[in-house]
């Protein structure tokens, strides 16, 4: 199979898009960091982008169907490194994400994790080999996904937690549940959803969702940070302020603008111009994703490559709509852009499986 | 045509379908819906970005602008107060005023704030809650005269609390133990009801203004105007880019005509005294002393005064916040009988032959009146009448000229009227008449009531002030200046000038002069030996003896008569004038040595200067004299 191997054959749009994100944010990360402690962080993303570079290419070499294979394995494991994150992790800003691993690298395995989830949930849909997708099959495949979902709720990290649930709900809505149940389900969240708000969230979290709804109850406090950044978005207008001239950004009004904030950022100094710009590549590598999936092989392929557009695009929207106030805060991180890298690496690797579907398209 | 073989495996390739469940044709619909899904969410995301900025950038953009743009005041200096030879009474010290950024305070902050600067939580609380309906950008002064302790703490806290800015001050230092207190006033934040008037409509709330004394009538002139300077702060509070500085622009000094070595003269003779000293040059109307005692220390009011001096202030019952100088009306006493004896002289109403045989007392319209002197004065004319301060004789003096021609000269040596000295809140006092009786009462006039008025009693009520006036003008052979504080401000202004018949008012002159000069004099004790000190005590009731005798408040200090004493010299030329009130002082003759202390240092002290002057101009550099009173020799 190895010979229909080639660098020519990858998603050159696809990498080209992601490769052009990534340097913006690498330039976005050097205007919003100037003078800080963080300073270094722009050519420490241009490494994490390299070593990105080289991970996707594994990820792409290993037939998808191996990897597939080893689901079990990588799934049992990801609950170990997590519940390893969850003892023993490295308490930053509030919640345990990271794992120390020794020379000042910190991992967030919860990142990695969303990866095994595509492929589970890929294999199990797969493996149904089925056209309408039974209540009971989505409960089981649930069920699995729930078990790392609220291990990384738990951190506390709701924004990650829920984008295994996008994920699975991608996937179960592919796979031919039927509108019924996309109905049960909708009615059983209803009732789950308060239980969760007592029982799972922390007073930070509820916080932040509720100032999501009115900002400027508590402008000094927990709606602050969406605040700063929609004066930030706005006040960069049609063109923007320019590189490094934001005055949101350099003067720290806006919050973490090199991570989870960096579409902030960005806004304030390119404007409007810019925005647009931007999403439309975003727009454009998730539809390619799509294609890839239309494209695929197999069953798995598509679920695989949906899986990494549904996690694309779950990860676009919530974060930048959580810019402008469309979305609740949550802490997450945009891909390709925000300084980070677990994320970087994760997007990456996601990018490899869509490739390593899509060298392998002609197999049959 | 030759056809290529056929592919044999063509056929199967092309029926061959792929297993039936691994195919990917029966998701189509699904990745079609979940396209369309895409698109409507960038579209949303899109029209989130065009509501903030292509619909509202001037919005954010000034909401921006204000977080990252602040302005800092600089804090213009008040100019200074000199007295007369230039001296520095009141100046300014150099310390840091901590700020209350209120568009960056949290409020769970002020608590922690309160304990690291030591002030009052509830305090600050409420003083936070009372701007809160006041624009955001306005400060509040949480603290004047920083300690180090405070610096070091506000330092190191400062990503902490950036809401804490420091900026810096430079608040008055007034002199100690309360010299010049009631004159200089104090300066203080302008409270809300002062916003209000329109004499500090255009002070900001916040602003230190002058708000009392020489400080308050003299405000606009020694204030400063506050500079400003814009800066890009970060969200920590620190500057980044000062973009523009307005420079303050100092106050202006203000010189008075305060003598500070006969200040600090009259300040030690009223120690432990209360009452009031005025020294006023009588030619031109300069103040050169004025003390009122008790006194308070206007250094605790210089910005903010603590609850628990105000307090102390407020309820101490002397009132050590009232200037006696110009505010207290009290009864003048005896020193009002020269005033009589001219009245009575110009009007023709008695000659300088006029006699009256005093045996103790006299009854006039059914009442007995008692003189000072019991037993009796005997057989006096004017002049020992005045010298000896007998008060059956301007009881009769007073029968004769009735209370109009009384009232006419209390008039025209300025009582009942304000001084129009430059010092808020000066006093009138009252001079009785039958229009004033008819205007107050709604009752006629008796002619018994002319009688105390006559020796400076009844409703008849001066303030130290009006009487050194008074006394400046008669010196002066009847012509009155108005009294005032400074030598910077132009004070020309015309003179009440009244002709007295030059014997009539020799006369009169005369018994002041014997008054102190001259054996039997109740004034002996004010005499300097080579300066012809005239003047006249007086001895003011403040409730009738007659009927507090034998009680126990009739002994008691705060129902003492107040003790009053004019005095002015040299006699040929007056060059001062000073009037002491030295209430329950008994007599006026213990009023008497505290004027003679102040006629004392200003002889000396011109003295002194005549003889430097001299060995000056016998040494061949002669120094140009300080700006004074003094004679140019």
């Amino acid at each position: 199979m190895s010979r229909y191997l080639s660098p020519r054959d990858i998603d050159w749009t696809v990498l080209i898009i992601a490769l052009f994100l990534c340097a913006v944010g690498a330039l976005q990360i050097y205007s919003a960091t100037r003078d800080t402690e963080f300073q270094s962080a722009w050519w420490k993303q241009i490494v994490y982008v390299l070593g990105g570079l080289l991970l996707m290419w594994i990820a792409a070499a290993v037939d998808y169907h191996t990897l597939l294979h080893w689901v079990p394995t990588m799934y049992a494991g990801s609950v170990l490194a997590l519940l390893v994150t969850y003892l023993f992790g490295e308490r930053i800003y509030g919640s345990r994400r990271w794992v120390p691993l020794g020379a000042g690298i910190h991992l967030e395995v919860s990142e990695f994790v969303k990866l095994v989830i595509i492929l589970l949930v890929a294999r199990y849909l797969a493996d149904l080999k089925v056209d309408v997708l039974e209540i009971r099959e989505v409960l089981k495949l649930a069920g699995l996904v729930a078990i790392p979902t609220v291990l990384v709720l738990k951190q506390p990290d709701l924004g990650t937690s829920v984008s295994y649930l996008a994920v699975l709900i991608a996937g179960a809505f592919l796979a031919g549940l039927r509108w019924k149940y996309v109905a049960a389900i909708a009615v059983v969240a209803v009732i789950v959803v308060p239980v969760g708000w007592q029982h799972f969230l922390t007073d930070y979290q509820k916080a932040r969702l509720v100032s999501f709804m009115d900002p400027e109850r508590d402008p000094q406090g927990k709606g602050y940070q969406l605040i700063q950044s929609q004066i930030a978005v706005g006040s960069g207008g049609m063109f923007g302020k320019g590189v490094t001239k934001g005055t949101q950004t350099q003067l720290r009004f806006l919050p973490v603008p090199h991570k989870d904030f960096i579409f902030s950022a960005f806004a304030e100094e390119h404007g409007f111009a810019g925005v647009v710009v931007l999403l439309a590549l975003f727009f454009v590598l998730i539809m390619r994703i799509v294609q890839n999936a239309q494209t695929a092989p197999d069953r798995a392929g598509m679920y695989i490559c949906m899986g990494v557009a549904a996690l694309l695009l779950y990860h676009a929207s919530v974060n930048v709509g959580m810019v402008v106030g469309l979305m609740p805060v949550t802490g997450i991180p945009l891909p390709f852009m925000s300084y980070g890298g677990s994320s970087i690496w994760t997007d990456f690797l996601a990018l490899g499986l869509v490739n390593n579907v899509r060298l392998r398209r002609f197999v049959n | 045509m030759i056809l290529p073989p056929a592919d044999p495996n063509l056929e199967t390739h092309l029926s061959d379908k792929p297993p039936l469940h691994d195919d990917t044709r029966f998701a189509a619909g699904k990745i079609a819906v979940f396209q369309y899904v895409t698109v409507a969410v960038f579209l949303f995301l899109i029209s989130g970005f065009w509501r903030l900025q292509v619909q509202n950038p001037e919005f954010y953009g000034e909401r921006a602008q204000q977080n990252s743009i602040k302005s800092v005041p600089i804090l213009a200096p008040r100019g200074r107060i000199l007295d007369r030879d230039g001296r520095v009474i009141v100046d300014n010290h150099s310390s840091f005023t901590l700020l209350l950024a209120r568009e960056s305070l949290k409020e769970e902050h002020l608590r922690p704030i309160a304990q690291g600067l030591d002030l009052d939580y509830t305090d600050l609380e409420a003083r936070v809650r009372r701007f809160r309906s006041r624009p955001r950008y306005e400060r509040i002064a949480l603290k004047a005269e920083m300690t180090p302790a405070d610096l070091a703490f506000v330092d190191s806290h400062h990503d902490f609390f950036p809401e804490l800015v420091v900026i810096s001050a430079q608040p008055r230092l007034y002199p100690q133990n309360g010299m010049l207190a009631h004159v200089i006033g104090y300066t203080g934040e302008i409270s809300e009801e002062e916003l209000d008037l329109p004499e500090f409509a255009k002070y900001e709330p916040g602003a230190v203004i002058g708000k009392f004394g020489i400080e308050r009538q003299y405000n606009d002139w020694l204030m400063g105007v506050d500079g400003q300077q814009q800066a890009v702060v970060d969200s920590r509070g620190q500057v980044r880019q000062v973009l523009a500085t307005k420079p303050g622009i100092a106050g202006k000094d203000l010189q008075l005509t305060i003598d500070l070595d006969l200040q600090a003269v009259a300040e030690l003779a009223m120690d432990g005294r209360n009452g009031a000293v005025v020294a006023l040059d009588p030619r031109n109307g300069e103040v050169l002393a004025m003390v009122s005692r008790p006194a308070f220390d206007p250094n605790k009011f210089a910005v903010r005064i603590k609850t628990k001096d105000w307090k102390e202030i407020r309820d101490n019952p002397d009132n050590p916040m009232l200037n006696r100088a110009i505010q207290a009306q009290l009864a003048p006493g005896s020193t009002f009988k020269p005033i009589v004896a001219l009245a009575a002289l110009e009007t023709g109403t008695i000659d300088d032959r006029f006699t009256v045989h005093c045996s103790g007392g006299v009854s006039l319209y059914g009442h007995y009146y008692h003189c000072v002197e019991k037993h009796g004065h005997g057989t006096l004319s004017l002049h020992n009448a005045i010298v000896r301060s007998c008060d059956v004789f301007f009881y009769t003096v007073g029968n004769k000229l009735g209370i109009d021609n009384l009232s006419f000269y209390a008039d025209l040596v300025g009582f009942g009227q304000k001084t129009g000295i430059d010092l808020p809140h000066e006093a009138e006092g009252t001079v009785p008449s039958e229009q004033w009786k008819l205007r107050t009462f709604r009752t006629k006039w008796y002619a018994g009531e002319t009688i105390p008025v006559a020796i400076g009693q009844g409703a008849l009520t001066v303030s130290p002030l009006q009487l050194a006036r008074a006394y400046a003008g008669i010196a002066m052979g009847g012509k009155w200046r108005k009294p005032h504080l400074t030598k910077t401000l132009d004070q020309a202004d015309k003179p009440v000038e009244w002709g007295f018949t030059a014997d009539n008012w020799k006369d009169v002159i005369d018994g002041m002069y014997g008054v102190v000069n001259e054996g039997g004099g109740t004034g002996v004790r004010a005499q300097l030996p080579h300066d012809e000190v005239c003047g006249k005590t007086g001895t003011a009731q403040l409730a009738s003896n007659d009927f507090l005798k034998g009680t126990a408040a009739g002994q008691a200090q705060n129902m003492k008569d107040n003790a009053w004493f004019v005095g002015f010299a040299p006699r040929p030329a007056p060059e001062i004038v000073v009037v002491a009130l030295f209430e329950h002082g008994e007599h006026g003759q213990f009023a008497a040595p505290i004027v003679r202390d102040v006629l004392k240092a200003y002889f000396d002290k011109k003295d002194r200067l005549a003889a430097l002057h001299q060995q000056e101009v016998a040494a061949g550099f002669p120094r140009p004299l300080a700006p004074g009173p003094w004679p140019q020799f």
